[in-house]
């Protein structure tokens, strides 16, 4: 397959061809834009791939051109154009000649995805399902300036920025196994609230346990036979029985991470010409030297909305489970409810990586990307250790979502895959297509209970606004950046 | 001064405004931002008023900054914000001086649209248009 890049005024030379190298791989060789030092390396299928957005390779191929970039400028089967970075993004910097962007990373630092299993099944569930959804959707806040019930002093913020979930642990918010299957085990190294701004922590202080807008949602959904693409792996994972009734909710840290990102935006743009010599060729791709003051500080706020995050999901799950002890009448121990995994998109992480043969230590950008470690990693719970990683991929709530694992190949990708399907039509293009309450009718009609804090964003997040999920999952397995092991349908979903 | 919305990328929303001035052009783009967040933005009266100081090494990024203390007030504080009285001078340091105004979140009257969780500087452009000028501007939602 060839493609052609005209007319973006980049200084790329065209015709321009992306050459396929793998069943699922493409690449944009270096050279083909000025400054790239690695290619363009795109996962997905031929389907998928001819038609990805050409901006996704204008973002890509800047990407490329960061100093300190190792190995190849990434992108996942379900990329879309973003900001700096496409989303499906994936980066690995040099510690000592590379960068840290927030474009790299996303507005909203640690989006992330959590699956929670259950002992109740379908029949259990459906009668009292309206009750359930009903009472989740009180209890999680969603939409616009909502602030959850945890109200916490300025010491008690800092604290969670520093531990992450294990603060909402220590706090009665969940139990010690919700952290061994929590990405870092729900905290991330190197958090210091002394590089995050008053306005962060002011903006952030009261949303923990709130869901937040736009793509963000919290669903009950079932496990249908049918869907099982590897059963030992989903024995393995938690889901052990036909129609199995699971949670999975999607949000991230809220005002606090989008503050982060702001602040630093602006105070990356401000060092770039004046302090470091580095140009600036998309505002949004800002950037500061790894090893600078400004790189280590914002890694370190970074962390702290990365953190936040987690402590938002787990004080999210406490709630979970408290709705669904009060509706079925028994506690959540004895439902069976624990975390399958709680795993981030938008993330930027020092790991260990073998490139060239050797092992390295790197700065991995992920946004819009799951980590997706394999079978035997270390960094893997003792549970997970024969199986690989849980990734979690949310789809629309129309089309369901998925569960995979890692595998060995990703290797190719620093261990990453897929994290969504990804917007194929504007938001606004969506609202014209179909009401809020137009889409409620139709979701209730093929039997999915919707709750939704505003009808107009609910219907921004119309299944036909994203690519086709099964399409991404099936790419992902075949690119061997991750394997199939099921897909969750949604019976209800709150929205945000 | 004018707005008005334009189709956009796939995840976020975008405007162009125009104003005869500089202090025009930075209160349309407020107001736009003021349009995206709720559904009559006429609904929001002037019941506070917010100081502000800014300097950025360009009017284009003062816009940015500028437009992202809206969205930091009305996440932090519940705020519902337009502009007031502004003096906008370029040069160097561009800088910014003057009031917001407006009130806080009342969801009996303000009927809350996008929650837009950053102003970003994709595509962000301030320009002379003939005698006035103009911005286009991206907002992350």
């Amino acid at each position: 397959m060839s493609r052609g890049f005209e007319g973006y005024g980049c200084g790329m030379a065209h015709p321009r061809a992306l050459e396929r190298i793998g069943e699922c791989v493409y690449e944009l060789a270096p050279g083909l834009r000025p400054g790239m030092r690695v290619p363009v390396r795109v996962f997905g299928s031929e389907a998928l791939v001819a038609a990805l957005d050409d901006q996704v390779f204008v973002q890509a191929a800047n990407v490329a051109t960061l100093p300190g970039i190792v190995e190849a400028s990434l992108c996942m089967p379900d990329a879309h154009w973003g900001y700096g970075f496409p989303i499906g993004g994936v980066a690995a910097f040099d510690p000592a000649s590379g960068v840290i962007s927030p474009g790299g990373i996303g507005f909203d630092i640690n989006c992330g995805m959590r699956l929670v299993r259950t002992d109740l099944v379908w029949d259990d569930v459906r009668p009292r399902l309206a009750e359930l959804i009903d009472a989740l959707a009180a209890q999680v806040p969603a939409g616009t300036g909502r602030e959850g019930f945890v109200r916490l002093s300025k010491r008690e913020f800092d604290a969670v920025l520093r531990e992450g979930a294990g603060w909402a642990v220590r706090s009665g918010y969940g139990t010690p196994g919700d952290l061994a299957y929590t990405e870092a085990g729900g905290c991330f190294a190197g958090a210091d609230p002394a590089c995050v701004s008053a306005r962060a922590i002011e903006r952030g202080q009261h949303q923990l346990g709130t869901l937040g807008s736009g793509n963000h949602y919290l669903e009950v959904q079932v496990l249908r036979p049918e869907a099982v693409f590897d059963a030992e792996l989903a024995r393995a994972f938690g889901l052990d029985r036909p129609g199995q009734v699971v949670v999975m909710f999607h949000c991230g840290s809220r005002g606090f991470g989008h503050q982060v990102a702001t602040d630093y935006l602006h105070r990356f743009l401000r060092a770039m010409p004046a302090k470091f010599g580095l140009p600036v060729i998309d505002r949004e791709l800002a950037c500061a030297p790894i090893d600078s003051t400004e790189g280590r500080e914002y890694h370190a706020a970074m962390c702290c909305a990365a953190n936040m995050s987690f402590a938002n999901r787990q004080v999210i799950l406490h709630r979970v489970r408290e709705v669904f002890a009060r509706v079925f009448g028994r506690d959540a121990a004895a439902l069976g409810i624990r975390t399958v995994y709680d795993v981030a998109h938008n993330t930027a992480k020092f790991e260990r990586h073998r490139v060239g043969g050797q092992e390295r230590t790197l700065l991995v950008h992920r946004k819009g990307a799951t980590r997706a470690f394999p079978p035997g990693h270390p960094e893997l719970p003792e549970a997970y250790r024969a199986t690989g990683q849980p990734v979690v991929i949310g789809g629309s709530m129309e089309t369901g979502s998925y569960l995979l694992a890692g595998v060995a190949t990703g290797a190719a990708s620093f261990f990453s895959t897929a994290h969504g399907s990804g917007r194929t039509m504007s938001r606004h293009a969506a609202r014209k297509r179909t009401s809020g309450r137009e889409l409620l009718k139709q979701m209730e009609a093929r039997g999915v209970l919707v709750r939704a804090a505003s009808l107009s964003g609910l219907a921004e997040e119309a299944g036909y606004a994203y690519k086709d999920v099964d399409a991404v999952a099936e790419a992902s397995e075949r690119a061997g950046l991750s394997r199939r092991v099921a897909h969750l349908l949604p019976v209800a979903n709150v929205k945000g | 001064m004018t707005f008005s919305f334009v189709e956009g990328a796939t995840s976020d929303l975008s405007f162009e405004a125009r104003g005869a001035t500089l202090e025009a052009l930075f209160a349309a783009a407020a107001e736009a931002l003021l349009a995206a967040t709720v559904a009559d933005p006429g609904a929001v009266e002037a019941r506070e008023r917010v100081p502000l100081a800014l300097a950025e090494p360009d009017l284009e990024l003062l816009l940015l900054r500028f437009l992202n203390e809206l969205v930091f007030l009305r996440d932090a504080r519940g705020l519902l914000l337009r502009a007031g009285p502004l003096r906008v001078e370029p040069g160097a340091e561009a800088r910014l001086a003057g009031e917001l105004v407006g009130e806080r979140i009342d969801r009996a009257r303000h009927q809350l649209e996008a929650d837009v969780k950053a102003v970003t500087a994709h595509g962000l452009r301030v320009e002379r248009a003939g005698a006035g000028w103009r911005a286009a501007v991206t907002l992350d939602v």
